[in-house]
């Protein structure tokens, strides 16, 4: 049952991109069409439930023991930068037209913040290592959610008249201010 | 070099508005949309942002030639990621309570696209003394966007700025704004200005 909650207050109520503002450059970037949203939301929850075991790993079995907690930041992003790399080889040889799809924004996963938050909130939460585990999963659905429902709606923001200088970014922004209102009515539905 | 007839102050100014890091680049938005919820939390990131920037663009600057350039990402990375640290503990003895209210978007300053950019984009190709300026305008340029950003949704959300009350008991705060959807509004808002006012010159 915990483990429930926990997934479900990642992946919707305190939804990643929409209510701690994380990954929101792939969540600009990748939003354009629904099925890139898609690879994308994937690869990130991928790498997000790799991580969330990995760095469950390193911070309990090495940094703890060890008295190195100093160098948390520093040994989370060499094993998130190293991860990544080995997604891109495995996405690369199983689907090259999936790795097309996904471009620049594969290396830039590195960058999502969103990977780094995932590992530093689970440490902050004295997470165990299944529940670590389904932290992770439960924020690459939440992730994956939210770009799917923007994707959406910016396919259909295409045919619609949005005056020149808010074409773009601007508009994005402001969709993405009322999708956050909208999930803000899971506020409370669980309160971790 | 096609690029050296470039001014130094031009190199500085570039930085405020005309490659502002936030509104025409869209970097460093996570940062940007979560800590300015009140004005001073807004101008700490950007002070710590701006250490971290400038420190490492002055090592990588200085070390470019030295670093190979297949693992360049991995070895910018790591040092960012020290200075972050740096910045981190210190913040963390000086002032617990800013700190605190920034909580985990401290150390998230190691995957703030801002600093990557500019030290694959800049830093790697350029002397120290244009990294420098480069970077220091970058940072100038991020506070102050999250500096007008966190005063926005200060006065609107909780009638003050910098903790002073500006506005009296009238004024019915709107919760919202202090709130995640009140940062993607006015970030919104303040893109589509920026490209309006931009647009205006242009055809001026």
């Amino acid at each position: 049952m915990n483990l429930l909650l926990i997934f479900i207050s990642a992946a919707i109520v305190n939804n990643f991109v929409l209510s701690y503002f994380l990954g929101i450059c792939p969540f600009v970037g990748v939003s354009k069409q629904v099925s890139s949203a898609v690879s994308m939301g994937m690869a990130v929850t991928f790498v997000m439930t790799i991580t969330a075991a990995v760095t469950w790993l390193i911070y309990h079995l090495i940094l703890v023991p060890f008295h190195v907690v100093i160098l948390e930041y520093v040994a989370f992003i060499l094993v998130i930068a190293s991860l990544v790399q080995l997604v891109e080889m495995f996405i690369r040889k199983i689907s090259k037209p999936l790795y097309d799809t996904l471009g620049i924004y594969l290396p830039l996963i590195t960058t999502n913040c969103a990977i780094l938050g995932l590992a530093l909130f689970a440490v902050l939460r004295e997470y165990g290592f299944i529940e670590s585990l389904v932290y992770g999963v439960g924020a690459g659905a939440g992730f994956t959610l939210a770009l799917v429902i923007m994707a959406g709606i910016r396919e259909e923001l295409e045919l619609a008249n949005v005056p020149k200088a808010f074409k773009g970014a601007g508009i994005t922004m402001i969709v993405a201010g009322s999708l956050a209102l909208a999930f803000m009515g899971f506020a409370g539905l669980i309160s971790i | 070099m096609a690029k050296k007839e470039v001014s130094l102050t031009r190199e500085y100014l570039k930085g405020l508005w005309d490659e502002n890091p936030v509104l025409i680049s869209l970097l460093g938005l996570c940062p940007t949309l979560a800590v300015t919820n009140s004005a001073v939390n807004g101008i700490a990131m950007a002070l710590a942002t701006t250490f971290v920037l400038v420190s490492s663009s002055l090592l990588i600057s200085s070390m470019r030639n030295f670093i190979p350039h297949q693992v360049r990402i991995a070895g910018y990375i790591l040092i960012i990621a020290t200075f972050v640290t740096v910045a981190d503990r210190f913040m963390a003895a000086f002032s617990p309570e800013i700190s605190k209210a920034l909580g985990p978007y401290v150390p998230l300053i190691v995957v703030n696209c801002i600093i990557l950019g500019r030290q694959e984009a800049f830093s790697s190709k350029h002397g120290i003394g244009r990294s420098l300026l480069d970077s220091l305008g970058m940072g100038t340029g991020f506070l102050l966007v999250l500096f007008v950003l966190g005063s926005i949704r200060e006065i609107l959300g909780s009638g003050s700025i910098l903790n002073f009350q500006i506005l009296g008991d009238w004024f019915n705060p709107w919760m919202v704004m202090i709130l995640p959807p009140g940062a993607f509004l006015t970030l919104g808002l303040l893109i589509g200005l920026s490209n309006w006012w931009n647009d205006r010159r242009a055809n001026a």
